[in-house]
């Protein structure tokens, strides 16, 4: 197991530094300039020049990239280019509120799909299979941020049980939680119907397996049989889609902070591509290809952990 | 009588016309008595192990007729009553040992897990019960065994496990479904030796089940031959198989060198 998870972990930096790479070549090769941005058409020629030495901006790609490298994995991100604050700060901020709805999220997937994949499973063919089978390819084939604007509109429109206006953390924990629920839920959504079909026919697949004939053999009830048995089987793979939906979670996020105005990652990340403030956008940038590299890593390792046949392999 | 069997009938209603699997089945067995059900795949054999322990558990099956097992008829029993048979009274060893164990739970919780069901002991009581079985069932040190899983172990192993757990409770009717087809032809005397020398340690009845005729006469008092869902021949094995009435059974005996070097091949064990 060791060794396996040695050459995993460094797949891992590899995958890391190359992201790294791309995230910084590709904001130095697109038209355009931070200093157009930040210092206005009105610059003098003289201005841009101290701009851009004042940031580095006048030395060779590869000289930059190693400076940035060598920074960045000590933590000190840079500073922005459009705000007076250190890149960190400003990335720490916001990173904030997103991981809070992308925990939420996380959350309901776990409480919306486990009950409801087990129910369908143990009772196939059945209301709630049946209702669950309609509902999830539904919810599954609607992006995202339709299912937030869709969300938006019966609570907040029809039903007028949800007030559209953020509440900072700081200000009003409770508060901050009740708005975080909604474009939590439509993040959720879509991932939760997934994880339904997946645990079903999960469940069922290893239901029908020899060893299930065995445990009944044995004089174990059908429950028994489903919680000794078959449940641990079933959830290998729905333990490793949900740890590698965390880093789908993030990135659906980003996409509905727009919808409900949330001050979080995405709405940062579009700010600054427009700013051509790249040192934000490439921390993002990495920042998010770390949490969805982690997270496969992690799927592997429970993976090895739940299933005692990958061992030593 | 221990076990009687009269009309047992096993009918498919799920794929259009209703398919009889089995055809009004009958059966004596006494304690301790070692019996044979012979035919080929499709013969209804392993369909009449499943109905006598309850295993059939599809609406769409219909199970009639009874088995009358120490006083209580197993097919009028309701899936709760047969429970408490199940594992205690009557075992099961299936055919196929490399799926036939659960393949994420160690092995000492899989040969105890019918005293865990069936009965109240501590967690050192129930893991001496399992590694006496254990030894019964001929597995070489069951103490390491014991933590190990499935994918850790041969297929003869497997099937000893198999046989352990099937063994933990002292059932009075071990039902052995093809036991050992999925075997080398080496592992399988083995295995065979082990069931005799567990008929007369314990003197738990067997009824075994296989398609090789030979297999049969080794282990077996007596045998019934199925085809098609019918018995078409039963009797003491000696008389069966060196004077068989049937076309049929001469056919499964006259085979029998034929389907060993087809199975030559095995990489089992």
């Amino acid at each position: 197991m060791g060794k396996a998870l040695l050459k995993r972990g460094g797949l891992l930096i590899g995958t890391m530094l190359l992201v790294s790479v791309l995230a910084f070549t590709a904001f130095s090769v697109i038209p355009g300039d931070p200093t157009g941005s930040v210092l206005g058409t009105e610059a003098t020629d003289e201005q841009i020049a101290t701009f851009r030495a004042q940031n580095g901006l006048d030395l060779p790609v590869w000289q930059r990239y190693w400076d940035w490298l060598t920074d960045f994995v000590t933590g000190d991100f840079g500073d922005s280019y459009k705000y007076d604050m250190t890149v960190a700060e400003l990335v720490v901020t916001q990173a904030k509120v997103t991981l809070v709805m992308a925990g939420i999220a996380f959350a309901l997937i776990v409480a919306i799909s486990l009950p409801l994949g087990l129910i369908a499973a143990r009772h196939q063919g059945g209301i709630v299979d049946k209702l669950v089978t309609v509902l999830s390819q539904v919810a599954m084939s609607v992006p995202n941020f339709v299912m937030g604007i869709g969300l938006l509109f019966l609570f907040a429109v029809v039903l007028s049980w949800f007030r559209p206006e953020y509440v900072p953390i700081e200000e009003d924990l409770a508060g901050h939680l009740r708005f975080m629920v909604l474009p939590a839920l439509a993040v959720a959504l879509p991932k939760s119907a997934m994880t339904v079909k997946l645990l079903r026919g999960s469940i069922l697949g290893e239901m029908g397996q020899d060893y299930i004939r065995t445990a009944y053999s044995k004089g174990n009830s059908q429950g028994s049989a489903l919680w000794r048995h078959v449940l641990r089987n079933a959830m290998i793979p729905v333990v490793t889609f949900l740890a590698m939906a965390i880093g789908d979670i993030m990135a659906g996020s980003i996409v509905v902070e727009q919808v409900f105005g949330i001050p979080g990652l995405g709405r940062m990340l579009i700010s600054s591509i427009g700013n051509r403030d790249y040192p934000v956008v490439q921390a993002i940038v990495v920042l998010l290809a770390a949490v969805v590299v982690g997270c496969n890593f992690l799927a592997d390792l429970l993976y090895r952990i739940m299933d005692p046949r990958i061992d030593g392999r | 009588m221990m076990l009687s069997v009269r009309d047992l009938s096993v009918v498919f209603a799920d794929r259009g016309a209703p398919f009889t699997a089995v055809d009004r089945f009958n059966l004596d067995m006494d304690r301790g008595e070692v019996v044979g059900i012979v035919g080929e795949s499709g013969s209804g054999k392993s369909m009449t192990a499943h109905a006598l322990m309850g295993l059939i558990r599809r609406a769409q099956v219909t199970v009639s007729g009874s088995a009358v097992f120490e006083g209580a008829d197993l097919l009028a029993l309701s899936r709760e009553e047969m429970r408490q048979y199940q594992g205690r009274d009557l075992s099961i060893i299936f055919q196929e040992p490399m799926t036939s164990l659960n393949p994420t739970m160690r092995i000492g919780k899989q040969v105890e897990e019918s005293l865990r069901i069936h009965e109240k002991l501590s967690k050192e009581e129930r893991k001496v019960r399992a590694l006496d079985a254990m030894a019964l069932a001929g597995l070489p040190d069951p103490e390491s065994v014991y933590t190990q899983y499935p994918h850790q172990l041969s297929g003869g192993m497997r099937q000893r496990v198999m046989i352990a757990s099937a063994l933990v409770l002292r059932p009075r009717l071990l039902i052995a479904d093809e036991p050992t087809t999925a075997l080398d032809v080496t592992i399988q005397a083995q295995i065979l030796e082990t069931l005799r020398d567990i008929n007369r340690r314990e003197g738990a009845a067997i009824l075994f089940i296989s398609h090789d005729l030979g297999v049969v006469k080794a282990l077996c008092s007596r045998v019934v031959v199925m085809k098609t869902g019918k018995i078409v021949e039963s009797g003491p094995v000696e008389d069966v198989f060196y004077h068989p009435r049937e076309d049929y059974t001469k056919l499964l005996i006259s085979s029998r060198p034929a389907r060993k070097k087809l199975r030559g091949g095995d990489t089992n064990g």
